[in-house]
This record gives structure tokens, C-alpha cells and sequence, in this order.
């Protein structure tokens, strides 16, 4: 049958849906925000992330100092082909700098081995895995907003020390979940906890029941979602229909973001305790910046990965001043040897492996008594100093920090 | 007792728990096939017609305050009607030409429709409580069932079912597979075949919109929620045979469960054993396990 014929390739094209962007480039600095602009992460990191880099050009005063910035964005829609195409074509035919955000980690790998190759520039802030600094590491690119490694010193302990001693693990089967469910798994089992099993789950998933039933039978005091964005949101809300809560066990978001728990509700978010590198309600600086973002993204506040992507790219663009080049290498080694400064992160450093050190919080998510409003939802619980919220740099088999 | 290293419980609960999957799949793929079988248009805007539905049932919620039980008249009505107009403005030029063109233009409805929610709200979704008559579940012993979940089997059975008996059963369904067969002759005896056609349309859109506010409490009401499920759909119908009724509701409740299955045995291969599956059946039966060799 010929329609067969045709919804089979039709089937098999959308499946592979050929990317759609493109700008033509005439030298200067050019940023290339490449990042989920449609799907899965696109809340998370999306047009807000582009958002943000302008907002970093704007304070950055390109315009005033004489230096001609260009943004340029591109949607890798969570492939890695699809993102490494787009870094080959942005670097060898259209002269982009350097690319920013990346969240996805199998796509920030993939494409922090293209930036070395051609001794580009690429500052990741959406993507988790620890391994970026660790056997990843390159000299062209920095790690700036967290990492796997971070959010298990930081939710892992605190859910260990709080009695959640057995963990079932809920995980994302590609680079990132693997390393979050890797960096908790060793927090636990440091903490004296036990890991009793784990399964790995299609990226992204819509129906989590049968994975959230053999969690339920494991018994584990702990369900850890080593997964992100709308698969945290639907793991969690269908766990509560299938009664996990009621049942005793708890859950254990690994990588939430304040998106996230906007679109669950305080109702069903309630009480979560998670690891954020930024909340907007920080302090004055943090409030003044977020409501200028919210004013140009539908009222929303900003992700910790949009903020770090301003972060990451005001101090790239510092570091181009101060050495009036835009060569990859140099500007990532003067972006280390430079301190950060910005009104989100507060002051901080690059480490030589490119880990951006800041403090991590811990949050805790207020009740809906607790709140004031919409985007009012985290509450303090602790806060971890840069020092230590990060993996030990000899910790890491960097082959940059071995001497 | 253990099968195949699984203990039995653990398995009667993803053996339920795939029925609810194939419930939306045979719902989908059900509205895919009456469409396909009487108007020939392979309908690409299907899963955004399903996301539709979702959101007709959020915005009575939101705007009017009309909950859950209104809504499953509501959005498959409203939805239905923009499937009308879509049919009677653009399709009903594509009938005399290609597959290829009804594809393409409800692809790019499809993608129009789902950029324009998206831009609006986001890809994380909105929340939607299930009524409050169905909160709570049961423990059957081997599995705690919530009750909405049972409800979506039941009732999705009783859509399936009632669709293939008023199509395969009753006079109006004669006509209308009549008309497919020979229009021509059909509007000779004074039927009005045009309207009946579009009328079909609305019929097999509402379809998709009735599963999208059944989605609407398990997911969130989410712009991508079609464009995800879609993708399966489309296997599901090619492996049932494109335009058997009954073939697309066996398939879709058949399939819900074998992806259940490998989420137990091999969690990684869930999202392709479909395709597999695709793939090994039109290698035996090209014309799909229910389909008639034209």
C-alpha cells in the first residue's frame, strides 16, 4: 500500500527531524546560544538562556565601548548529531566565538570536543555531567552554573543524613543521567547508605507508572530522580496518583529547577529538598535582575542555567577586553586567571580543570501557606561554600591539573 | 511464583498498567484509522489535536470553571468544530491528489499549532487534577491502582467499541463506507456525501481531543504532549493496518502492553520496541496484521 509506504518515511523523517536555524556571521564576536529552543529543556534553558546572554551584552556595554557583539541561536533539540553539525557549522562557516548554554549533556560533550579541535571557546552552563572538568576536561571550555557531582554533595548527603539510607534510582538513560545516578550513588554509599536498585528510563518519557511500580516494590525509603525537567515533573506527579508518598517512600529530585516546580504546583512540590546554584529571591541584586528578566519572559523567573549563562557570558566578554582577541584558547585561559564578579553569582573563580566555583543552596520548597505568590518557593536550608560544593580538583582525573 | 526471574504480581501490574497506555494508543490510533479509512488523508495534526483537547479542558477549567465532566463533551466538541473548518477550508481540496499532500498540510498545521501553544505556555506544562470522584486508587494486592487510571480503560473501551459498532454495525455506517467505496453512486440515492465526509473529520478529531483531556490529569497539560505520543501512534496504526477499526483498537491495547513488558525486561528498548515491531510486521504483512491487501 502506497499511504503505508508514505507514513513509514514520513514516521521515520519526523523522528529525525532535520534542524531549522541559521544566521550569517561577519566576523566580531559573535556568541552562538545553542540549546533546546522547543522541547523537553527548553523552559529550563530556551529562549530564556537567549534572554539572558542579551541582557549580559546590554550590561556588558558593548555598544558604548566600541565592541560589536552578535547573537546567534541555534536548537540542537537534544541530539548530538543535530549539535554537532550546528557547532561545526557555526565555527567553520560562520565564524561564531563561542557557544553558550548547551544544556543535554551527550550534546555539551560532543560539542566541547569540537570547540577543542578547532580552538574555539564554549561555556557551559545547562549541562550536568561532572565529566566536563573531570576526564572531559579541555582547555577551551568552563563549566559554569553546576554539575552531577554538585547536586549529589549537595541533595545526596542532606537526604542520607535525614534517615533516606536505601535509594532506588529513577535515570535518564543517556551521559547525563548515567553521571548523576554515578555521582549520588557514591555519595550514599560514602554517607552509609545502600543503593537497592535502579532502572533507566528512555529519554525524554512520558508515562512513568511501570517505572515508578518496580521503585514501589524495591522498598527503598528513597526514590532519586536522576532525570530533568518534564520527566522530574511527570515522574513526581504520577508518583503521587500511584501513591509513593502515602506508601512511605520518598522522592529525592537530583536536578530540579524552579520551572519545574512551578508547573508541578507547591501542592505536589512541597517539601522537596534540592540543589540550585541561583534562586532570584536571594538578595537585592539577584530580585532587581530576575523582575527585569521576568518583564521580557512572560513573568517568569530565571533558571539557575539562565542566569549562569548571563554570568558566564559577562565575564567571557570581560576577558575579550582585557585581552582584545577573541581566540579561544586565550580568552578561556584569561577567563581563569580573571576573578568573576556579577550581581547573580557574587564574586567567584575559574579552577584550572574549568570549574567556575560559587556557592550551591539548598533548598527546601515551601508549602502553599508558606508562599506569597507565584515563583515564591524556595526556603534556605543550607547554604554550601564554594570550597566545598564542588568535586576536589585532584579528585577529578583532569589530565590538565596532573602535573 | 517468579516468570522469567519477575515475580507474578510485578508482572499483572505492568500488565495493567499497559493496558492504560494502549488505551490512549488505541483511542488515537482508532480516530487516525476512521479518518484514514473514509477520507484518505493521513491526519499529521492528530497529536496536536490530542494536545488540543487537553487544553479546551484546561481553559473550561481556568476561564469558565467547568470541570472534568463537562469537559469530555466540551473539548472533543470544540476541537471537532476547528477540525470542520480545517476540513472544509483546506483538506476537502486534497482528496483527488496524492497522500502526500493531505501529510503535508495537516504536518504543517500540526507544527503551527504546537509553536503557537508552546510560545504561549511553555514546555513544562500545566498541572490538571483528576475529578475528585476518581482521586484515590485501590490496592489490588499486587499493585495499587489509582482509580482515574481504571476509569481511562473502561471508558476508552467503551469509545473504541461503540466507534466500531456504529461504523461496522449500524446503517449510518454503512453509508459512510459505502461513500468511500463509490461517492458518486452514494449521493445518486440522496445523501449529502460532502457534509458526511466532513462531519467524519470532526468526528475522528474529536476523538483525539476526547483522549487528550483523559491525558490531562496522568501528564500535564503540555504543548509537546502530542507531538511525543504521535510518533508511536503512527507505528501503532501501520502495524495494525491502515483504516481497520477493529485492527487499530487491538493493536494499540496489544501494543500498550508489550511496551509495558519491555519496561520490565529491558527498560532501555521501551521507546523502540514499537518500532521494531513496525518493522517485523511489515516485513511479513506490508499491508499491517488487520489490513486488507488493496
Amino acid at each position: 500500500m502506497i499511504a503505508t509506504r508514505i507514513l513509514v518515511l514520513a514516521t521515520a523523517l519526523l523522528a529525525a527531524a532535520a534542524p531549522v536555524h541559521a544566521q550569517i556571521s561577519d566576523g566580531v564576536i559573535k556568541i552562538g546560544i545553542m540549546n533546546d529552543q522547543s522541547g523537553t529543556y527548553s523552559d529550563i534553558t530556551g529562549p530564556g538562556s537567549t534572554l539572558a546572554a542579551r541582557l549580559a551584552v546590554e550590561d556588558f556595554g558593548a555598544a558604548k565601548k566600541g565592541m560589536k557583539v552578535e547573537i546567534v541561536v541555534a536548537d540542537h533539540q537534544n541530539k548530538p548529531d543535530v549539535g554537532s553539525g550546528i557547532a561545526r557549522q557555526w565555527f567553520d562557516a560562520e565564524k561564531v566565538d563561542v557557544i553558550v548554554d548547551v544544556p543535554t549533556s551527550s550534546v555539551a560533550l560532543a560539542i566541547n570536543q569540537i570547540t577543542r579541535d578547532k580552538g574555539k571557546a564554549f561555556l557551559v552552563s545547562g549541562a550536568a555531567a561532572s565529566d566536563l572538568t573531570g576526564k572531559a576536561c579541555s582547555p577551551n571550555t568552563i563549566h559554569w552554573t553546576y554539575d552531577t557531582w554538585a547536586l549529589a554533595n549537595g541533595t545526596g548527603s542532606a537526604v542520607v543524613k535525614t534517615g533516606g539510607d536505601t535509594w532506588f534510582f529513577l535515570t535518564a538513560d543517556y551521559a547525563f543521567g548515567h553521571a548523576l545516578e554515578r555521582d549520588t550513588e557514591a555519595v550514599v554509599l560514602k554517607s552509609g547508605g545502600k543503593v537497592v536498585g535502579k532502572v533507566r528510563h528512555p529519554f525524554p518519557t512520558a508515562d512513568f507508572s511501570s517505572f515508578l511500580l518496580q521503585a514501589q516494590a524495591s522498598k527503598a525509603k528513597i526514590i532519586g530522580l536522576a532525570n530533568a525537567g518534564a520527566d522530574t515533573i511527570n515522574a513526581i506527579k504520577q508518583g503521587a496518583d500511584f501513591g509513593i508518598v502515602r506508601g512511605g517512600q520518598q522522592f529525592a529530585g537530583l536536578l530540579v529547577f524552579i520551572s519545574d516546580v512551578h508547573a508541578l504546583s507547591l501542592e505536589r512540590a512541597q517539601g522537596l529538598v534540592l540543589t540550585e546554584a541561583f534562586y532570584w529571591d536571594l538578595n537585592d541584586r539577584t530580585r532587581a535582575w530576575s523582575k527585569r528578566f521576568g518583564g521580557q519572559h512572560h513573568g517568569a523567573m530565571p533558571t539557575m542555567v539562565q542566569a549562569g549563562v548571563y554570568s558566564a557570558v559577562l565575564h567571557y566578554l570581560k576577558a575579550v577586553e582585557a585581552l582584545k582577541s577573541d581566540d579561544g584558547t586565550k580568552v578561556i585561559a584569561k577567563m581563569k586567571e580573571m576573578p568573576t564578579d556579577d550581581p547573580l553569582f557574587g564574586k567567584g573563580t575559574v579552577r584550572a580543570d574549568g570549574r567556575k566555583l560559587h556557592p550551591m543552596y539548598l533548598f527546601e520548597v515551601k508549602k502553599p501557606a508558606e508562599s506569597k505568590g507565584p515563583w515564591d518557593y524556595y526556603k534556605v536550608r543550607a547554604t554550601i561554600p564554594a570550597e566545598q560544593a564542588f568535586r576536589p580538583v585532584d579528585q577529578g582525573d583532569c589530565p590538565l591539573v596532573k602535573k | 511464583m517468579t516468570i522469567f526471574g519477575i515475580p507474578a504480581q510485578a508482572l499483572f501490574g505492568q500488565l495493567l498498567i499497559g493496558l492504560i497506555n494502549g488505551a490512549f494508543y488505541a483511542m488515537l490510533s482508532l480516530g487516525l484509522s476512521v479518518i484514514f479509512g473514509l477520507l484518505n488523508i493521513i491526519n499529521f495534526a492528530h497529536g496536536a489535536q490530542y494536545m488540543m483537547g487537553a487544553f479546551v479542558a484546561y481553559f473550561a477549567l481556568q476561564w469558565a470553571g467547568l470541570g472534568y465532566w463537562p469537559s469530555l463533551l466540551i473539548a472533543p466538541v470544540v476541537v471537532g468544530l476547528f477540525g470542520v473548518v480545517l476540513e472544509r477550508t483546506m483538506l476537502k481540496r486534497l482528496y483527488h491528489l496524492d497522500h502526500l499532500y493531505g501529510l503535508l498540510l495537516t504536518f504543517g498545521v500540526a507544527l503551527v499549532v504546537q509553536g503557537l501553544f508552546r510560545n504561549e505556555f511553555g514546555s513544562s506544562g500545566l498541572p490538571y487534577a483528576a475529578p475528585s470522584q476518581l482521586s484515590g486508587g485501590y490496592n489490588l494486592g499486587f499493585m495499587f491502582l489509582p482509580t482515574y487510571r481504571g476509569w481511562v480503560v473502561v471508558f476508552s473501551l467503551v469509545v473504541c467499541l461503540g466507534t466500531w459498532y456504529v461504523i461496522e454495525r449500524t446503517k449510518l455506517g454503512a453509508y459512510l463506507r459505502a461513500a468511500t467505496e463509490n461517492p458518486t453512486l452514494v449521493q445518486a440515492f440522496g445523501i449529502n456525501v460532502p457534509r458526511m465526509i466532513t462531519l467524519t473529520y470532526g468526528f475522528g478529531v474529536g476523538l483525539a481531543a476526547l483522549a487528550g483531556v483523559l491525558a490531562a490529569p496522568i501528564y500535564q497539560v503540555n504543548p509537546l504532549m502530542g507531538a511525543d505520543l504521535i510518533i508511536v501512534v503512527f507505528a501503532v496504526v501501520v502495524i495494525g493496518g491502515l483504516g481497520s477499526i477493529m485492527g487499530s483498537i487491538v493493536t494499540g491495547f496489544g501494543l500498550g502492553v508489550v511496551e509495558g513488558f519491555t519496561k520490565v525486561f529491558y527498560p532501555e528498548a521501551s521507546n523502540t520496541v514499537i518500532f521494531v515491531i513496525m518493522a517485523l510486521v511489515l516485513l511479513v504483512r506490508p499491508s499491517g496484521l488487520f489490513g486488507r491487501t488493496t
